[in-house]
């Protein structure tokens, strides 16, 4: 059972190719899918697209008819504040858990706030969420992202 | 002429071959399980031959045949005859393996000399053979039977092309042995490392095989280094080169008082007469250790049985056209798509889509092969796909003998590309290698 705070993430493998970005872009607009949060993560050959949106189960069929390869992850979501040492403070949690993180993205959510999504292993996922709740971290519910 | 057998009148050579199937028959009948099994399927006994020409009642032997009964299993000999093991990559999984008694090796240096003297080398002679030693026939091959007229031979393997131009110049090779494709590349590279081919370098005659070779890379061939140019046929099953020749006048004389050759309908298993386009087979008539009974080479030509100005009366067989399964030859290695697909699963747990594409890089060839990355294989990390290319890629070097290069592409790849699905995608244009 996850934690009532893994949110759901969209991960979509593209070749390195002109115009795929375009096309992933395009079948989210058609299907008037919202992206609240993205991360591209490349290597010579091919990338990595990462989207948290309103809408995953739209969003994945969307892309899936579209043909591409999408997997579906859970991460999770915290706010902290949009000052210096704000993604130091979970980090440093992470780390004294012995969390590896495999990769991490961010955006700034308005005001004075900044929004960071975190990918752990999977079976660490929720020791990191308690962990990081009990360090007084604020954990964004996944109703946050999506509609 | 090395032999005087070459330029027998044929119903010489034919007693021979009739002896020779005779024995061989009776060998297999009674030492190997697998053939006495065919045999009696059929309903036939070795004594039944009574002309060379009832070699087409006998059952035909397959790669496959050779793989069910791996390694050894088709030896008529105890390891303890058994001087020398070869093998080739087989269609998948298990490599093929074929054995050499002391007589088998007398065998093979016997037609490699044939062919050596097809332009006469002798003892005057720097033989440079550049085919790959080690497991691959070419390279031994070719070194006992230039050693055997007397040639000095340097065996320089394959790669390092351009240590390969100063052995070359230095040691005054006058005798090329590679394939085609990398003579050609030695000649390009050559040129740009600033060597005049004509004055720095006494090569007088190339031995190319391995690999088909458009007329147009023989004529490349011939201008760039000034060359004789002769193809050498030849396949480890049967005995690794030497199994066919050309002479000077351009005939590839198959070595026929060794191994007899039959053309048939692929799909019928009918002898087809001379003149007409099929499948190649073989039988060994002078093999200890591994004789085989009409093996099939999936290879397609044509035999015609006719004089050569050159006075050899063997039977000439045509270059050959094509292939009757799916086989490629990359550089001289014979890969199977079905090695490509027991890798990757193998390596993956699944047959993931994939396309085996075939390019020229330069004059060489390059194999790369696009996999797929669809639900089942994505792991959502580069690290881990880059993890899983480098795994694939080495895997198929383990496998096929050559390195092959791994391409993640997204699914429909192929058909978004090519329109329809199609497995092997082979991008080489022969005519134009003679540019």
């Amino acid at each position: 059972m996850s934690s009532k705070y893994a949110v759901k993430q969209l991960s979509i493998f593209l070749e390195n190719r002109k115009g795929r970005l375009l096309e992933v872009t395009e079948a989210l607009e058609k299907a008037s899918v919202n992206i609240r949060a993205l991360a591209l993560a490349e290597s010579a050959e091919f990338g990595i697209l990462r989207l948290v949106v309103n809408n995953p189960e739209k969003a994945r069929s969307a892309l899936s008819n579209a043909g591409f390869t999408v997997k579906e992850q859970e991460v999770f979501a915290v706010e902290v504040p949009d000052t210096p040492g704000g993604f130091c403070s979970v980090v440093r949690i992470l780390t004294e858990n012995d969390i590896n993180v495999d990769y991490t993205y961010a955006f700034v959510g308005g005001g004075e706030k900044a929004v960071l999504i975190f990918k752990v292993p999977d079976d660490l996922l929720e020791k990191a969420i308690d962990a990081v709740g009990a360090g007084g971290i604020k954990l964004m519910e996944p109703m946050f992202f999506y509609e | 002429m090395w032999n005087e057998i070459e330029g027998a009148p044929r119903e010489e050579l034919e007693r021979l071959q009739l002896k020779r199937l005779r024995d061989t028959a009776q060998r297999v009948y009674h030492l190997v399980p697998f053939y006495k099994k065919k045999f009696d399927e059929l309903g036939i006994k070795p004594d039944d031959i009574k002309s060379v020409k009832d070699l087409s009642k006998l059952p035909f032997t397959t790669k496959q045949d050779l793989r069910d009964h791996y390694p050894f299993g088709l030896f008529t000999v105890p390891l303890d005859q058994v001087v020398r093991i070869h093998s080739s990559s087989g269609t998948t999984g298990k490599p093929t393996v074929v054995g050499y008694t002391r007589h088998d090796m007398a065998v093979w240096i016997e037609v490699m000399a044939r062919t050596m003297k097809m332009v006469d080398v002798g003892p005057d002679d720097v033989v440079h053979n550049a085919y790959g030693y080690g497991l691959f026939t070419g390279g031994l091959g070719f070194h006992y039977g230039a050693e055997a007229v007397g040639g000095a031979v340097v065996p320089s393997s394959g790669g390092f092309t351009k240590r390969q131009l100063l052995l070359m110049k230095d040691f005054g090779a006058t005798i090329l042995c590679s394939t085609p494709s990398f003579a050609l590349h030695m000649a390009e590279v050559a040129k740009d490392e600033g060597y005049d081919l004509e004055k720095d370098f006494k090569l007088r005659a190339g031995f190319f095989g391995a690999e088909p070779a458009s007329e147009g890379l023989r004529q490349a061939l011939r201008d760039a280094w000034g060359i004789t140019y002769i193809e050498a046929y030849g396949l480890s099953e049967i005995i690794g080169p030497g199994v066919a020749a050309s002479c000077p006048h351009g005939n590839l004389h198959v070595m026929e008082d060794h191994f007899i050759p039959e053309i048939i309908d692929s799909d019928t298993g009918q002898v087809l007469p001379d003149g007409e386009e099929g499948e190649l087979v073989f039988t060994t008539i002078t093999k200890q250790a591994l004789p085989i009974i009409r093996y099939r080479t999936k290879d397609i030509t044509v035999l015609h049985r006719e004089p050569c100005p050159c006075g050899r009366t063997l039977v000439i067989m045509e270059s050959v056209k094509g292939r009757a399964d799916d086989m490629l030859i990359v550089n001289g290695v014979n890969v199977f798509p079905s090695q490509v697909e027991h890798v990757l699963t193998k390596v993956e747990g699944i047959t993931p889509n994939y396309v085996i594409v075939v390019d020229k890089k330069g004059v060489l060839d390059k194999l790369e092969v696009w996999v797929e990355v669809d639900e089942r294989t994505f792991a959502d990390g580069i690290g881990a796909l880059e993890t899983l290319k480098a795994k694939l890629q080495n895997e198929m070097l383990n496998e096929l003998y050559i390195n092959v290069r791994v391409k993640l592409v997204e699914p429909k790849t192929l058909e978004r590309s090519m329109g329809k699905a199609k497995r092997i995608i082979d991008r080489r244009e022969a005519e134009g290698m003679a540019s």
